[in-house]
């Protein structure tokens, strides 16, 4: 049986079905999650799309952070499932506290489409343990509200506890703290990063193929 | 019924490119002597006598503010 990995979708996600289509590429099985069930129909690790959900009125992905897939997801996560939150997802997931500091629009106030190269710096995560520590990839960014912030004392730890999963580099796309692209809870299972590895799985559809560790590395633990 | 007015500005320590930008569009009009701008939020509440300063406080420190980066202050009108 392939595991089994729930993709949520909110009014206003747009990467649900990308996201979907890299579960089945890593080979598991997509299952899609409605914002206003409750029910994780026993998925083993959840993904967060990108998009706009419920518009990011007030604040990117504030309204979504109280549906009631998220009363699941949250309750969840601090019992240690897998979850992924990509673009919106991660601003979910920092509205949700699950994850420390906050997204704000980006330091250049535009919105930022491209290529961008990262380096993956924790590879102790379910959704980063098939890649090289420091391995250097190449996966799309598209936000607006993209600019990761922290307080000082949050940073700092999160350095010394290695915590941020993903870092830019060749220039900071976004006007993140620290060049911070994506960092991970305490104990590892939650995952938040701006950058897209769902729009680089395949040739065809990507800059290449250098994201499709996100999803390999959670179907190579759980196969 | 009363109003409850709730403000919601960003923490001093968190950047603001939506003021800078403000700050930019000032010298650009020949305005000088503003030195720094802070965006924030405005939130109108028309309440219940029924709902007490602990729920007001809640749904500011909850929903209208996000506490990691935003200070907010909630007053009677």
């Amino acid at each position: 049986m392939p595991p089994r990995i729930g993709v949520v979708t909110f009014p206003g996600s747009l990467d649900d079905r990308d996201a979907a289509r890299a579960v089945r590429f890593a080979g598991a099985e997509a299952v899609p999650l409605w914002h206003a069930d409750t029910s994780l129909h026993d998925v083993e690790a959840v993904i967060l799309p990108g998009g706009f959900s419920y518009g990011d009125y007030l604040r990117a992905g504030a309204i979504a952070r109280f549906s009631p897939v998220m009363e699941s997801v949250i309750a969840a996560a601090n019992d240690g499932l897998p979850v992924l939150g990509i673009c919106n997802g991660f601003q979910v997931l920092c509205e949700a506290h699950l994850l420390p500091g906050a997204l704000q629009g980006n330091a250049a106030r535009r919105f930022v489409c491209k290529e961008q190269l990262l380096r993956i710096e924790n590879t102790a995560t379910p959704w980063t343990s098939g890649y090289r520590p420091g391995q250097e990839v190449v996966i799309p960014i598209k936000n607006m509200d993209g600019c990761y912030v922290a307080d000082e004392r949050t940073l700092d730890e999160l350095e010394s506890s290695g915590r941020v999963v993903a870092r830019y580099l060749d220039g900071n796309p976004n006007g993140s703290y620290r060049d911070i692209a994506g960092v991970c809870n305490a104990a590892g299972n939650v995952v938040g990063l701006m950058p897209h590895p769902e729009h680089a799985i395949d040739a065809l559809t990507g800059p290449g193929t250098d994201g499709l560790g996100f999803f390999l590395s959670f179907t190579g633990v759980a196969a | 019924m009363a109003r409850v007015v709730v403000d919601v500005v960003l923490k001093p320590e968190i950047l603001d490119p939506q003021g800078q930008a403000i700050v930019g569009a000032l010298r650009r009009l020949d305005i000088n002597g503003v030195t720094d701008v802070r965006q924030g939020k405005h939130f109108e509440l028309e309440v219940d006598d029924s709902v007490d300063e602990q729920t007001i406080t809640r749904l500011a420190d909850t929903l209208l503010a996000n506490p990691v980066i935003e200070n907010f202050t909630i007053r009677r009108g």
